[in-house]
């Protein structure tokens, strides 16, 4: 469905207006439930044990002493979860990922399960689980993993990509090329070059809710299952292939979620809460602890990118090459090819290239994290971009809107660009009034600009209207962040009532069909779109029905202003009919009303945003604090501005984090040092400024009301920007996220020798 | 596990010193609780203190101030007259943890935990303080420095629990300070930290100085060669820089999760340096 | 040997019993049905469990369940009155300063902790008020907002 024909000068109603979100009061007074929050009549509580390892063959797992501890309702161990996955090697990773099967990868890999009638008695009969373990030499970085010395993880891996193809396991899982033109030739023509390498550390989502599910399943293999996710229908799904159930009879409800911005589009522990319930024949609740959490889901990909770019003296980039080595954790994975992809999509570059290589490392497996890989690209290339600008002596805005994509330009990784923005989010920034504001002592100015792909997806939507004229809304895109209120508006628009008379609520896996996880800045995009088909669908039907009424021509009626009215003077003394009096009278006229929607909403529109970073470096504790900090994006239509923003500043804030202190640390031992929030440093309130934004409308073509995915490409920029200026504050270019303090005074030292 | 809650220090040390399994003391239980869900410790007995009579108190006495061992540092901040006269002990106080944390976690709890990164511990060895220990035995006194036997160990003997914490009477034209060095603002441990506690004359020239630096060592360092530097200046740069290079030289740091034995050397000069400033301030030098 | 304990909170007497190892958040949220204290790290370090005990602010995971005899607990489900929301709460919702909720009743509790000792706090004094609670949705900006409308509003 393309946009709507007249949205240019299109009126809206209530889109774009800042209403009150429909799980408001049950979040601020404590009654929305999540995933922790609900218990199932005799339910058991059960924990998981975990490898210290990180890798090594498991030999033996003795569970009979913890069997016979009373209060022990079941255990289970890979030998519960056969492999049903008939030769689909991703989705025995999957499987071997929720429990190791013959080795344990990393450190906090499950190699058992317990339920038992109380925590207490789960952690006894952990204590009791002897497991018998072979330690394995392990390799946790990413250039390390790459080596021909390095010891290899999985002796299945052979390199896709490379031709001829490796006979030789190792961990290099896969190559891939992006790109055009011709790169010698560009590099010949360019006054400068300019060529570094970078280096980012491992991040985790930081959600503030831990996994929870409560699962139970009854004898005659019907289940249900009350899980925090970010796509219960994925989980429904993968769940019941593993486990051999049938995806209809496992009913997925989703709790409120804490958070996930990627985290939970995984399942960790789901199945083994299924199985856990399936062999005690009791609802099981399975909850991670904090340090589970950053142990053992699904962190970002620590990375290592060379970049080179050369330009003529003017400012055109000739030639740009990079190849970007990440890591996916313990399993193969596309984390790099999706940083090889993003590359470049800023630039109308004539000659550009990007060359992946994915690795395999012993940490957990990888997971999404809002705009995943591509913060860490865009951090190596607009540090370079930024060095090309001081070396040509050009203002680094003005270096970039020169070459920036527009409308029709071939991106790197192969479309070709409708209308984009971000030519206009530059030159928004070059105007900003934070670009020209005086700089105290010691604090630089950084900025850069950043991409990504947005997505749209398999999504349905059902509108009933209710006998009393009201509007009830179910979607199974799961709300993440507010996209309920942003339904209700898309519903309202349509049929012309407020925005109070829609209700919004998200269905469990068995009342819609299946709907992709909210991931790609999907949620809002593609589910409004579904909505607003909806709406449409249940309009038609309200026109028949006032047709039948008033026994007319069903295209003798229009729907204005949420009422159905007669069309032409000669049925000028028909009242017209409103939605109440429809509604009221549905049984009579052929039932219940409503609207439906199923698609495949394509076409999300790609997203842009350019920051502006203020960092005061205090040179002698290398202790960076943000000033000031703007966002600028492009959102095609913000239908609610507030949750707009939201997205910018809450993505910038963990940008930010992720720029100076937030960072896996392994010891010599393969084992994670800081599993904890006081020593993973996500910032505090009072680390950070107020966040600006500024909300661009370019539409998005192939929305109907032009808009575009906003949630993950505020997190791309910032590493970038904090960089940039944390390197003008300090005169020392930063080549290693995060920026820790020991890292910023190492370099300033470095810089004076 | 037992709970008990003694309303007298005597009944508190009785408790502790009969228990022939692993005793706690419960005062805020900030490190306490964490423990236990850690599964570090599986305590058979906790002596919550906090209903012992006067462990709740900040008393102000002939000798000086008085801390409570059950006085959560969110009081301390509340006493108006004790931040005036220890404003670097206050700081250290109001650094321990969130505002949730100072709502319950103490001074002494802080102090027996014996992390080498313990907020208070500086600040309280610079200010001169001692502890008030009840035992089995009898009572005794004990300077702060010694209460820490190394990481997580304190020189408590079986039955013996920390009763108060006791400041001498604050001299004329002293002042003290707490620094410390973390990445965020809040919510973080010490990578290195300095407290100073400065005497002057009329003239303003240092008369007596004490400097400790903590999470440099197994434990917090009382440096004295550092305070012998700058005492008899007016805390003039020269003296800065001896202070700055002296209290660097008495590191003895590690590398881990939080800082680089690099980095904690060069950080400990530096907020010597500035909490000399600051403390010097207080104390009326110009 | 189970602690027994009589307690106030919300302004209810109260009686349970627990475990003597049992948090008092894991006693909200398991025995007592009030889980609007949300366990985020159990350690302390993100405030999603604060509750005002005493007066006082605290995490409710680093509290026993066995300390509360006598003592008078202030839970988030305690914050409206009745049906009508405190204004914290009504400015939470108006400004947008919550996207996934998680931490918002930490916030709301820490806020209104802050607001009772310091009726008219700087950005500054706010930000460090809040510094025990972790968000990782919003960036602060709009909560930090939300309680200075809320301060402005309830000095009238």
């Amino acid at each position: 469905m393309p946009l709507d024909q007249d949205l240019e000068i299109k009126k809206f109603k209530v889109i774009g207006t800042r209403v009150r979100r429909p799980d408001g009061v049950d979040k601020v007074t404590g009654r929305a439930r999540y995933g922790a929050d609900t218990s199932a009549p005799g339910q058991l509580v059960a924990l998981v044990l975990r490898s210290p390892h990180p890798h090594a063959i498991i030999k033996k797992i003795d569970i009979s002493k913890a069997e016979k501890l009373a209060g022990v309702k079941a255990i289970i161990t890979s030998a519960d979860l056969p492999d049903l996955t008939n030769g689909d090697r991703a989705m025995l990773d999957i499987l071997e990922n929720c429990m190791a099967r013959k080795k344990v990868l990393y450190d906090g890999h499950a190699v058992a399960a317990v339920a038992a009638i109380d925590a207490t008695t789960a952690r006894a009969a952990l204590k009791l689980i002897k497991v018998d373990y072979q330690i394995l030499p392990h390799v946790t970085d990413v250039d390390e993993a790459l080596k021909p010395t390095s010891p290899v993880i999985h002796d299945h891996i052979f390199t896709d990509g490379i031709e001829p193809k490796p006979t030789k396991a190792s961990n290099f899982n896969k190559q891939a090329e992006y790109g055009h033109g011709d790169l010698d030739a560009g590099f010949a023509e360019a006054d400068v070059i300019i060529e570094k390498s970078y280096k980012t550390e491992q991040t985790h989502q930081g959600y503030i809710e831990p996994h929870s599910c409560l699962a139970s399943v009854s004898p005659d293999g019907a289940a249900e299952m009350w899980v925090c996710t970010q796509g219960h229908f994925v989980y429904r799904n993968q769940c019941a292939a593993l486990l051999g159930l049938d995806a209809n009879k496992l009913r997925v409800t989703a709790s409120e979620i804490g958070g996930g911005f990627g985290g939970k589009t995984h399942i960790w522990t789901e199945p083994l809460a299924l199985a856990l319930s399936r062999k005690a024949n009791r609802p099981v609740k399975l909850t991670m602890s904090r340090e589970e959490v950053f142990r053992c889901t699904g962190p970002t990909s620590s990375t290592s990118i060379d970049v080179k770019i050369g330009a003529k003296k003017d400012g055109t980039i000739t030639a740009a090459f990079a190849e970007l080595r990440y890591h996916g954790g313990a399993f193969p994975s596309n984390w790099a090819e999706f940083g090889a992809m993003t590359t470049w999509a800023c630039y109308d570059i004539k000659n550009c290239k990007s060359l992946s290589k994915d690795a395999i490392v012993n940490r957990p497996k990888t997971a999404a994290y809002r705009a995943p890989s591509a913060p860490q690209s865009c951090f190596a290339v607009e540090n370079t971009i930024d060095e090309v600008a001081k070396a040509i002596g050009m203002d680094p805005v003005e270096l970039r809107i020169k070459n920036a994509a527009k409308e029709g330009t071939k991106s790197s990784y192969g479309p070709v660009y409708g209308p984009i923005g971000i030519g206009a989010t530059l030159q928004a920034a070059k105007n900003h009034p934070h670009m020209k504001a005086p700089l105290a002592k010691d604090t630089g100015r950084g900025m850069a600009c950043g991409f990504w792909f947005n997505f749209g997806g398999q999504t349905c939507v059902d509108l009933n209207v209710t006998p009393d004229g009201t509007i009830t809304v179910a979607v199974g895109t799961m709300d993440v962040g507010g996209s309920r209120a942003s339904l209700a508006l898309a519903a309202a628009e349509e049929l012309g009532v407020p925005y109070e008379a829609v209700r919004v609520i998200v269905a469990d896996t068995s009342s819609l069909g299946h709907n992709d996880m909210t991931d790609g800045s999907r949620g809002t995009f593609s589910s409004s779109m579904a909505a607003v088909f909806a709406a449409r669908n249940a309009i038609t039907i309200l026109r028949e029905r006032a047709a039948k009424t008033w026994e007319i021509p069903v295209d003798d009626v229009e729907w204005v202003d949420g009422e159905a009215k007669a069309k032409g003077a000669s049925r000028g003394n028909l009242a017209p009919l409103t939605l109440k009096d429809l509604a009221k009278g549905a049984g009579g006229t052929g039932g219940p009303i409503a609207g439906h929607s199923e698609i495949v909403a394509d076409n999300a529109g790609v997203s842009f945003g350019t920051h502006i970073c203020d960092a005061h470096v205090d040179k002698e504790t290398g202790k960076t604090t943000i000033t000031r900090y703007t966002v600028i994006q492009d959102a095609g239509k913000a239908m609610h501005p507030s949750y707009v923003e939201g997205q910018y500043q809450g993505g910038a804030a963990q940008g930010i984090g992720w720029a100076l202190n937030e960072e896996y640390v392994y010891g010599t031992n393969g084992r994670l040092q800081n599993a904890a929030f006081l020593d993973y440093r996500i910032p505090v309130c009072s680390d950070l400024p107020m966040i600006d934004t500024q909300i661009l409308e370019i539409p998005n073509p192939h929305h109907p009301y032009g808009v575009r995915g906003v949630g993950e490409t505020p997190i791309v920029p910032p590493l970038a920007a904090v960089s940039i200026a944390v390197t003008n504050a300090t005169g020392v270019r930063m080549h290693h996220i995060p920026m820790s303090p020991p890292r910023i005074l190492k370099a300033i030292k470095s810089a004076k020798m | 596990m037992r709970y008990e809650t003694p309303s007298t220090a005597k009944e508190a040390v009785s408790l502790m010193a009969k228990e022939k399994g692993i005793a706690y003391i419960l005062a805020g239980g900030t490190d306490l609780l964490v423990k236990m869900k850690a599964g570090m410790i599986e305590p058979d007995l906790v002596v919550d203190i906090k209903r012992v009579k006067g462990m709740n108190e900040i008393k102000k006495g002939a000798g000086g101030y008085s801390i409570g061992a059950a006085v959560p540092c969110v009081a301390i901040l509340e006493n108006a007259a004790f931040v005036k006269a220890w404003p670097g002990v206050a700081d250290a106080a109001n650094l321990i943890g969130s505002r949730q944390v100072q709502g319950r976690s103490t001074m002494t709890g802080n102090m027996c935990n014996a992390s080498p990164a313990a907020d208070s511990v500086p600040a309280l060895v610079a200010a001169g303080a001692k502890v008030s220990i009840a035992g089995p035995k009898g009572n005794r006194k004990l300077a702060v420095e010694d209460v820490a036997a190394g990481v997580g160990r304190n020189n408590l003997k079986k039955g013996e629990i920390i009763t108060s914490i006791d400041l001498p009477k604050k001299a004329a034209k002293s002042g003290d300070a707490y620094l410390r060095f973390t990445p965020r603002t809040e919510m973080d441990i010490a990578v290195v930290s300095v407290g100073v506690n400065l005497t002057l004359d009329g003239k303003g020239v240092i008369t007596k100085a004490r400097v400790a630096l903590g999470a440099v060592s197994t434990t917090v360092l009382l440096v004295k060669e550092a305070a012998k530097a700058i005492i008899g200046t007016k805390l003039d740069d020269a003296a800065k820089a001896n202070l700055a290079a002296l209290c660097s030289a008495a590191c003895k740091p590690i590398d881990d999760k939080r800082g680089t034995i690099e980095f904690r050397t060069d950080v400990a000069g530096v907020l010597a340096r500035r909490a000399a400033e600051t403390a010097y301030a207080r104390a009326g030098g110009k | 040997m189970g602690a027994h304990v009589n307690t106030t909170i919300n302004g209810d007497a109260v009686e349970f019993v627990c475990a003597p190892d049992e948090s008092l958040l894991d006693v909200l949220r398991n025995r007592i049905g009030l889980t609007g204290a949300k366990e985020g790290c159990g350690t302390g370090d993100c405030g999603a469990c604060s509750v005002i005990l005493d007066g006082r602010l605290v995490c409710s995971c680093l509290v026993l369940g066995a300390e509360m005899n006598g003592k008078k607990l202030e839970t988030i489900e305690g914050m409206a009155d009745g049906a009508k929301l405190h204004p914290l709460q009504q400015h939470f919702i108006d400004g947008a300063a919550l996207q996934c909720g998680i931490c918002t009743p930490g916030f709301l509790m820490a806020a209104q902790a802050l607001l009772r000792k310091n009726p008219d706090p700087t950005e500054e004094e706010i930000r460090y008020g809040l510094a025990g609670n972790l968000c990782r949705c919003t960036g602060y900006d709009k909560i930090v907002r939300a309680v200075q409308a809320a301060a402005k509003e309830m000095r009238g």
